[in-house]
């Protein structure tokens, strides 16, 4: 059967959608991705929609989906490359991808993810550095 | 209404809707539609194949290229004979839907085109006829 292939890069999950997606393929991209950041560990997913010209709500709903079991799985989502025409499209039609975050190309997604990683790192570096702090 | 070519495609199965879609960009570069406005079209035509294959089993789709008053557009016919809608205020409510969609597909399709129609009587099969204009107006 045909599949979305997902690639692994560091902490990161990479996906990037470059045919039509009919409803059973966009599906299974939703369940391929949730079991990959369950076997990897991955902190982010990085979708690269640059190459598909139509997102209608079904596709929309699959997108929101994908971030939301990700965030519970404590990975974030970055949507990247939206066409003009798409995003335009999209808000007439009443769907405003809430809790999905974008940018413009896939290296914005990067630096976003590495954001969102970085200061989840040094959080985790602060509550460390507050306990040495009571040591001495 | 001048109905300048026509084409029409059955819609059975899952597998149909990429295929309709791109026969639906046919038709809107055919008159030199702009890429917005194709967009919305094909997203349009989109969700309403889709609520053709959810809840009647599919259909059949008219595409056409119409001119009117010196404007020239796509219109798509879709056909359906499943159950029909009881209430068609009530579908055409943002957010409402008797299949646990977003409820979006129909009040969502009337906002990215011109001229939307729909008819449909319970145990009837539904129609809805939409126009786009080549310039979006």
């Amino acid at each position: 059967m045909e599949r979305i292939p997902i690639l692994k890069m560091g902490p990161f999950l990479l996906v990037t959608i470059q045919v039509d997606l009919y409803d059973r393929l966009a599906l299974n991209l939703e369940n391929d991705l949730i079991s990959m950041v369950s076997q990897t560990g991955a902190r982010g997913v990085l979708i690269d929609i640059s190459a598909v010209s139509i997102v209608d709500s079904f596709m929309g709903r699959i997108l929101g989906n994908i971030a939301s079991m990700s965030r519970i799985m404590d990975a974030e989502t970055v949507v990247v490359g939206m066409q003009p025409a798409v995003a335009i499209t999209l808000v007439e039609l009443g769907l405003t991808l809430q809790g999905v975050y974008t940018a413009l190309n896939v290296e914005k997604g990067m630096e976003l993810l590495n954001k969102k990683l970085g200061s989840d790192l040094a959080q985790d570096e602060d509550e460390e550095d507050d306990q040495d702090d009571r040591d001495e | 209404m001048i109905v300048m070519s026509k084409d029409t495609m059955e819609i059975v199965r899952e597998q149909d809707v990429v295929p309709f879609r791109n026969r639906v960009r046919e038709f809107c570069t055919r008159i030199g539609m702009s890429l917005v406005n194709q967009t919305k079209l094909i997203t349009a035509a989109s969700e309403l194949v889709r609520n053709m294959l959810k809840y009647a089993n599919g259909g059949e789709v008219l595409l056409e290229i119409v001119s009117q008053n010196a404007k020239t557009g796509v219109r798509l016919t879709f056909t359906d004979q499943g159950p029909g809608i009881s209430d068609i205020a009530l579908a055409m409510r943002d957010g409402f839907s008797t299949g646990r969609s977003l409820g979006l597909g129909l009040p969502g399709t009337k906002r990215l085109v011109n001229e939307f129609d729909l008819k449909s009587q319970p145990g009837q099969g539904t129609t809805v006829t939409v126009i786009h204009w080549k310039h979006g107006r």
